[in-house]
């Protein structure tokens, strides 16, 4: 989706175009954006983009950088709330670093985006059973067992992520350790 | 061939005739190889000097400006000047001298993260790790350095690299650098509506900015205002874009600009911005700006459209290509340019009403704006650079600039000190042209060292400095918003100017009665070498009109004394 002001109207029209037609687009979109920005895989690169966040006064919410098929490009995968930040002007101030290669404001229907979890949660004996229990039905896997406690990895969206920290809080979270979201356009037929 | 070498070559091969800097431990093999390389030198005697005269020899020619430091307090010196560069979007490039590689990291001494500390304020920036990496990066930094929205590029090259050995050949091919494809053209459909826009425009208006000096195109924008009766005002950085002694020319708008040009912005139905970014200084109060204008917003750099006032027709593009390409479509539409009568006849009576204005001397004191328009009967095709504060905004309200590149100040960052060095570049840039600095007493005596520069390098400029004993901005702000609390604001009579010149071994002259205004001046002019003229003005006089911050362009203050003055 591009917000940039474009004028809806067809160039080429013999009639003049009347100034009360003008409108300036929207800014602010409302919903969480994941932006995924392949960088030149170089020195001092993400310490451009973060400094360009910090200094524009651009909150990233998450942010997941790791390498791609191609070892001289790098991706950094970030969200964003929409609805505080115009993400066009987000975009527009990535593309002035040099070493930005591409930027994609992904389509939320075309894009399986996951995040990875692990939680340590105290599991006494008494409450072993049920945390099993929520880790059957998230998906999850317990990978570590102690006397104490438990941990477990969940992979999903963000909110299932959240969903299933709901549920374990109250028996105890001792610490959790969150990727950050990372995204991949759907395939196409 | 020593990777210093290749330097000095790579940098030929660039086109550079001319390079300001200081030596230091990190940049000594750079600097020997300075000794045999095939362009001049300028031993300035600050970094922040080499910076603002890189600068100045930017801004005056169109080249690339280039200064050379060496690693840490040489490099951090440089500092204020590259945050400049970047706010004023002037091509610069800056070789700092880093330390050793294997010292880098350990707070080696003179080690300071040049790089990490200008992130946020350059266009782009290399350390060099390998020495074969030089000849590539000094190409591709002139290449970003001067394309697209111009501004400074920084390279670090670590002190062992520079004494490498490599294998030299000259870089011609074009850069090829796939994250930096700066869009130049213009989309010709946007052009197209812009045209059909300006033609349906019963009260247009020019806002033109620096980026009509930076990308060369003053001549294109006299065409495309010449193609219709279009009113035209310009921001501080695009003076002399327009001329000002052309038919369609409104004045300088903004904070410290025109009533006309201010009210006509406010009442516009249609905003024309040409390579201007919608600076505060021009806003004012963002939500009462320009309330029943829609807005065509021409500029090279994509982020700046939108960003602070929303474009309805948004042309990302070079002034230079789309400029003609606008004028084209919109002389084949024949607008009947009638409709326009009514708002020339507005534009007319403010201009007429609402003049810039201020209450002459009666006793042969020296007003300072009389000093500027003084100055400009004496040396109207001069280039002038300025300080910051009050005489900034009089030369830039009464100079009534002609010609682009003949008004080279610190904008956007507002660089106490700017003016001296600046002028020492663009003296060396254009050797054949009057430079003078209109300098004000507080800002000068911050880079005051340039004068040996001058002297020992043989830079002829002239510094008029506009002597008010005051920080005066800052007294003027603290009079009109302050309740009259002066705080740190008094400079007094020290130092003896002329003694100081005289020190330094240029030529010192004084002046203060407006009868030997004229006369001193043209002596200055006259005199051989640099000349210092200590021009003693009214003391605590206001620079109007003025926007007051925060509020709208209506809301305007003229000089008092003017009929009719204070709001609109
Ligand atoms: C004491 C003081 C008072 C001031 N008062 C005023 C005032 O009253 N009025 C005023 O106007 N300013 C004033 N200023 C200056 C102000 O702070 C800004 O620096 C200035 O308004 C910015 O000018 P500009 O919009 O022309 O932008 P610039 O900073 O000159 O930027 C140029 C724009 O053009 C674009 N551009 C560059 N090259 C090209 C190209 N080839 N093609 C297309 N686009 C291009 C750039 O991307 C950028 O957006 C004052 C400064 C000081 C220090
Ligand atoms: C390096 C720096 N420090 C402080 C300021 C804030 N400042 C803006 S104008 C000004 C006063 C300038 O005094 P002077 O050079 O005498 O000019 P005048 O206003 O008197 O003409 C000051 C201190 C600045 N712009 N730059
Ligand atoms: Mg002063």
């Amino acid at each position: 989706m591009r917000r940039v002001g474009v004028v809806m109207m067809e160039a080429g029209t013999p009639q003049l175009v009347k100034l009360e037609d003008l409108h300036v687009p929207g800014q602010l979109s409302g919903r969480k954006h994941i932006l995924s920005i392949l960088v030149e895989n170089k020195p001092g690169v993400l310490a451009r983009v973060a400094g360009l966040f910090s200094r524009r006064g651009f909150n990233i919410d998450t942010l997941a950088v790791g390498p791609t098929d191609d070892p001289s490009v790098s991706r950094i995968t970030l969200t964003l709330d929409g609805a505080v930040h115009p993400i066009d002007q987000v975009t527009k101030q990535l593309h002035k670093l040099v070493n930005v290669l591409k930027i994609r404001d992904m389509e939320p229907e075309e894009t399986v985006a996951r995040e990875m979890a692990l939680f340590k949660v105290s599991s006494a004996v008494e409450n072993r059973a049920e945390i099993i229990q929520f880790a059957e039905i998230f998906r999850a896997k317990i990978v570590d067992v102690a006397r104490r406690t438990m941990t477990i990895e969940v992979t999903g969206s963000a909110d299932k992520i959240e969903a299933f920290e709901r549920m374990v809080r109250p028996h105890g979270l001792v610490e959790m350790v969150r990727t950050g979201e990372i995204a991949i356009g759907r395939g196409h037929e | 061939m020593r990777a210093a070498d290749a330097l000095m070559e790579s940098l030929k091969a660039e086109g550079v005739t001319d390079v300001f800097g200081i030596p230091g431990g990190a940049n000594l093999p750079i600097y020997d190889a300075v000794v045999d390389a095939d362009f001049r030198h300028v031993q300035v005697r600050h970094e922040q000097g080499a910076g603002h005269a890189a600068e100045g020899y930017a801004r005056a020619s169109g080249k690339v400006g280039v200064a050379f430091a060496t690693s840490g307090p040489g490099a951090t010196n440089l500092i204020t000047a590259i945050a400049d560069a970047m706010l004023d979007s002037t091509p610069t490039v800056f070789i700092t001298g880093q330390v050793r590689t294997e010292l880098i990291g350990t707070d080696g001494f003179q080690e300071a993260d040049i790089l990490g500390a200008t992130l946020p304020f350059v266009k782009h920036s290399f350390q060099a790790t390998d020495p074969r990496q030089i000849p590539e990066y000094v190409h591709e930094a002139f290449h970003v350095a001067s394309t697209g929205r111009p501004g400074p590029v920084l390279l670090d090259i670590p002190q062992d690299l520079s004494r490498a050995d490599i294998d030299y050949e000259p870089r011609t091919e074009p850069v090829e650098l796939p994250g930096y494809k700066p869009s130049l053209e213009g989309n010709i459909k946007q052009i197209r509506i812009a045209a059909k826009a300006m033609a349906n425009a019963r009260r247009p208006i020019f806002y033109t900015g620096g980026g009509v000096i930076n990308g060369n195109a003053a001549e294109e924008l006299r065409e495309l205002a010449a193609s219709d009766r279009f009113p035209v005002t310009s921001t501080l950085m695009g003076l002399g874009g327009y001329p000002a002694s052309g038919e369609h020319w409104l004045g300088m708008l903004g904070m410290h600009g025109t009533y006309t040009a201010n009210h006509a912005m406010d009442k516009a139905d249609l905003i024309v911005a040409i390579g201007a970014r919608f600076d505060d200084r021009i806003t004012g109060k963002l939500s009462e700006f320009a309330p029943h204008a829609k807005v065509i917003h021409i500029d090279v750099d994509p982020a700046e459209i939108s960003k602070n006032v929303g474009a309805h027709i948004p042309i990302v593009g070079d002034v230079k290509q789309v400029l003609p390409k606008l004028t084209r479509e919109y002389r084949a539409l024949q607008t009947d340019s009638s409709r326009l009568d009514e708002w020339w006849a507005t534009l007319r009576g403010w201009l007429r009403e609402h003049p810039l204005y201020y209450e002459p001397a009666s006793d042969g004191e020296i007003k300072p704006q009389a000093m500027i328009e003084a100055l400009h009967r004496v040396a109207p095709d001069a280039i002038i650079t300025s300080d910051v504060g009050q005489h900034q905004m009089w030369a830039a309200q009464y100079f009534g600039f002609e010609q682009p590149r003949h008004w080279i100040n610190s904008g956007g960052l507002g660089t106490m000190g700017f003016g001296l060095p600046a002028a020492v570049g663009a003296k060396v840039a254009c050797p054949d042209q009057t430079v003078v600095c209109v300098a004000g007493d507080g800002s000068l005596i911050m880079n005051v060292q340039e004068l040996a520069t001058c002297v020992s390098e043989q830079i002829p400029v002239k510094v008029f400095l506009m002597n008010n004993g005051y920080m005066g901005m800052v007294r003027q702000w603290q009079e009109l918003f302050w309740d009259r609390r002066y705080s740190s604001v008094v400079m007094g009579s020290s130092p003896d100017w002329v003694k100081l010149a005289e020190a330094f071994g240029a030529t010192g002259l004084r002046v203060d009665r407006a009868e030997d205004l004229e006369g001193t001046m043209r002596q200055a002019l006259e005199t051989e070498g640099p000349v210092l003229l200590d021009v003693r003005v009214t003391a605590e006089e206001n620079c109007f009109p003025m926007i007051p911050p925060g509020e709208a362009a209506r809301d305007l203050v003229e000089a008092p004394g003017l009929k009719g003055s204070v709001g609109g």
